[in-house]
């Protein structure tokens, strides 16, 4: 396996990261309304692509790897999806 | 054969229980290696993938109940959200993001035979895990303390459903670096072998990851 | 081709120790194999018992508690226990190797630990039954939460037995995606492990969610959690939503791998290659994705609203599609072959048969107006056990009879073999289609007591129930007495690589790994070899 960057790209990651932490906690103070939860996940997933990406190599992984990582999330959106969608389209009667 | 010398045997087997099946041909299979070291090395790390995966999932259920009921009950969502500490939260988030860190150093530091930095990294991202063990006790405590339970409305049974199956999996990461420490302390890897640490970094990552989607869907609604 | 080794993988190591602490694959499936045997025997003690039961309106032998406890046992063993970890774990174990060329599978310490995992959620799963659960194996809430039973047990042992589902899974996908011989390409590779890689990415993907389910039920049972309790805005209908996201599945999980072992025994005794292979191996594919999509249809009359109940019927429909694909193209594989009606080849007709009328009924209870009266009735069990016995259960006898010299270097007796077979056909039916014709006059299911003009349907039932077993029993006879002598090493002059070498295999498979050329069921394309 590859050696890929060096101790301080790490760190540098890490400072991101601890950059997109304060904004996660600065934007929580603001209600945009109805995207309060779709900010948050994006922070949250620009975190979460960063430690997935560098932290975990998969930026150097093979495509295999990748759609392993992956599909799952789609699935999960599935299941939110249509139970969601189950919950909030019952009409009583 | 003794009582003892059966006993170890089996003690032994537990640990590698390869050497209980006797090879056909001496010196061709220990029937622990088969596999050339590539292959070994990629398939730990595909498998090991697939496993996060499984856990991905297995959190699923937990934010698709979140999803569905936090669409439904906003305010008791936000009610029980501000009831919960930030800065204790925010402190949790931050020592999860820095043991990523260290342990991502440690995976590299070892590819360079920097044995002594490995078990630093290691020693630190465990710790820092405690350390967000005890946060979080002293967090449900205190709620146990005003009264506060997982049945006490759905807001907290997601809470307190999310942060413990979460704090498992801490739990099992510990265990798993602990493992892996000692190992490191008995010479047991190298630039040449240092899967396991890579994989079991892997999984610390996942506890990181996960954490990073439950602090703000708990702690900053609203 | 095939070497002479000093032993085969049974000899090789002697005693409790050399099989409970293995790694040879083969030996794990071997020990699957038993296991698996055990529980099926059992709950289908527990069949016979609750069709006993049936033989009079009220009661017959057991009280209504009782009765319940039964078909709970029954169906939460019989899934649980035997038909979800089963074929896979124990065929799949033994030939995956075999069939791709390797020497073990990937993870063989891991494979051991799957094993494991296997027996200790099943001991904690029969401790459960000092407070036997009553809740029909579906476990919904919110009966699940109040009753007395060791629900809580139970379903801990079950949340362990898809431990070892999942590390078994990842176990099938990395082997062959990293051990494949040389030369072995995906579209060389044989059906019965396409099957499998379906199989295990379902178990992989789905049980995790089941897991979690199964958590939140104990976590409401035991640390009064609110998820499923409308008393506090929870809903007990998205119980049946997370636990059905994986059900479906995994049936799925229960009927790919028996499909794959008709893939296989259908060229051999046809002596022709297998019609449309790679129709085959994408269509396994298929049904792994669409599976994904249609776990409402078991809940259209739960309170599941209208949009989403048309949403999953209109899939249910697209998720036939690949298995019918299959059905045509077995029976094309046997238009002009040279059919041989081994005993393998008979349970593999009667799965084809079997299957289609599961798999027809279903189209039945997809239909969202026919479901409304078939729901919950008889019809249903009818349905489910013509795909899981008529499906799975032939396609694991199938197996369990045309992998039976390789496993265990002995031949059986064919013609009792097909007595049996006779037995298990024709009771079969006996017992499970006159339950269609219960379920569309009305008879609900896991009903304890029932109307009188009933009873004459029952009671046939009933007696099928003991023509079927007179056919287990003849047919466990048969396996349990091979003939003497050793097996020939290919005796259906197979050209699968698991034939390639003696029966039984030695502990490493290969002295040297093969390299693959040709297509994988070039039958009657290539001089036929002779062992």
């Amino acid at each position: 396996m590859d050696n890929h960057g060096s101790y301080k790209s790490l760190i540098n990651i890490w400072i991101l990261l601890m950059f997109l932490t304060v904004i996660t906690v600065w934007v929580a103070q603001f209600d945009f309304g109805a995207l309060n939860v779709p900010i948050a996940l994006i922070i949250a997933s620009i975190k979460g692509g960063v430690v997935a990406l560098h932290f975990m190599h998969l930026k150097h992984e093979d495509g295999l790897t990748w759609v392993f990582a992956s599909y799952p999330l789609f699935l999960l959106f599935l299941l939110i999806a249509f139970t969601a969608t189950d919950m909030f389209s019952r009409v009583l009667n | 054969m003794g009582f003892f010398d059966i006993t170890s045997k089996i003690i032994k087997s537990i640990a590698y229980p390869s050497e209980m099946v006797p090879s056909i041909d001496d010196h061709e299979d220990d029937g622990e290696h088969h596999f050339d070291p590539v292959t070994e090395h990629e398939s730990a790390k595909l498998g090991m993938w697939l496993f996060l995966a499984t856990e991905l999932l297995l959190f699923g259920g937990l934010f698709a109940a979140y999803a569905i009921y936090r669409a439904k009950y906003p305010e008791m969502f936000m009610e029980g959200s501000k009831s919960l500490d930030v800065v204790l939260g925010t402190v949790n988030t931050v020592i999860l993001i820095f043991s990523s860190l260290t342990v991502a150093v440690a995976v590299k530091a070892i590819q360079e035979n920097k044995i002594k930095l490995v078990k630093l990294m290691l020693w630190i991202t465990i710790i820092c895990a405690a350390i967000f063990a005890v946060n979080k006790y002293f967090e449900y405590t205190y709620k146990f303390s005003k009264g506060i339970f997982p049945g006490t409305d759905i807001f907290y049974s997601i809470y307190f459903a999310s942060t413990a199956v979460h704090m498992l999996h801490v739990f099992i990461g510990m265990a798993v670096l602990g493992v892996i420490l000692r190992k490191v302390y008995k010479g047991k890897y190298s630039k040449d072998n240092f899967t396991a640490i890579e994989i079991g970094g892997l999984y610390w990552h996942l506890v990181d990851l996960i954490w990073i989607y439950l602090f703000p869907l708990l702690y900053l609604v609203g | 081709m095939s070497e002479v080794q000093e032993k085969n993988y049974l000899d090789n190591g002697e005693g409790f120790a050399s099989w409970f602490f293995t790694v040879d694959h083969k030996r794990i499936g071997v020990m699957y194999l038993w296991a698996i045997g055990v529980f099926f025997i059992i709950a289908a003690i527990a069949s016979f018992l609750v069709r006993f039961e049936h033989l009079t309106p009220g009661q017959t032998i057991v009280s209504a508690d009782t009765y319940n406890v039964l078909f709970t046992l029954h169906g939460s063993m019989m899934v649980f226990l035997f038909i979800v970890p089963g074929v896979a774990a124990s065929f799949g174990n033994f030939l995956i190797p075999l069939m791709i060329g390797a020497k073990d599978v990937i993870f063989p310490k891991l494979n051991l630990y799957s094993f494991w995992l296997y027996l200790f959620g099943a001991a904690v799963f029969m401790i459960a039954l000092a407070a036997p659960a009553d809740t029909g194996w579906t476990f919904y809430t919110p009966y699940s939460i109040e009753t007395g039973a060791n629900v809580i047990l139970i379903t801990f042992g079950i949340f362990i037995l898809g431990f070892s589902s999942i590390l078994t899974g990842i176990n099938f996908i990395v082997t062959m995606h990293k051990l494949r011989a040389p030369g072995m390409t995906w579209d060389r590779l044989p059906l019965f492990c396409w099957a499998a890689y379906a199989t295990s990415l379902l178990q992989v993907l789905a049980t995790p969610v089941v897991g979690i389910t199964l958590l939140l039920l104990i976590g409401e049972r035991y640390f009064g959690l609110g998820f499923f309790d409308p008393a506090r805005g929870g809903d007990p209908v998205m119980f049946q939503h997370f636990f059905w996201f994986y059900s479906h599945p995994a049936v799925y999980i229960m009927i790919l791998p028996a499909m794959g072992i008709i893939s296989e025994i259908m060229p051999v005794f046809s002596r022709k290659p297998i019609f449309g292979y790679k129709a085959i191996a994408y269509a396994s594919l298929a049904i792994a994705l669409i599976s994904f999509l249609v776990w409402g249809h078991h809940m259209f009359v739960s309170g599941q609203s209208k949009l989403v109940n048309i949403i999953f019927s209109v899939i249910t429909y697209a998720v036939a599609v690949p298995t019918a694909i299959k059905v045509f193209n077995w029976l094309w594989t046997m238009y002009k072959g040279s059919i041989e009606l081994s005993t393998a080849m008979l349970y593999s007709l009667g799965f084809i048969f079997l299957f289609t009328i599961g798999g027809l009924t279903g189209l039945f209870l997809g239909a969202l107006a026919a479901d409304v009266h078939l729901h919950d009735t008889y019809f249903v069990v009818a349905h489910m056990h013509y795909v899981m016995i008529g499906g799975t259960v032939f396609g694991f006898f199938a197996a369990l009879h045309f992998w039976y010299p390789k496993m265990w270097g002995r031949m059986f007796d064919e013609f009792k073999a097909k007595i049996a077979f006779v037995l298990i056909f024709i009771g079969f039916n006996v017992v499970f289609f006159p339950q269609f014709i219960l379920g569309t006059l009305g008879m609900p299911r896991r009903y304890f007591n029932y109307a009188p003009e009933f009873q004459s349907l029952h009671v046939l039932s009933t007696y099928g129930t003991w023509i079927i077993g007179v056919g287990f029993i003849l047919m466990l006879w048969t396996l349990m007495r091979p003939l003497p002598g050793k097996a020939p090493g290919n005796p259906y002059k197979s050209v699968s690589l698991e034939w390639s070498m003696e029966s039984p295999p030695g502990t490493f498979n290969f002295d040297e790994i093969p390299t693959i050329t040709e297509p994988v069921y070039n039958y009657g394309t290539k001089v036929e070899e002779e062992s």
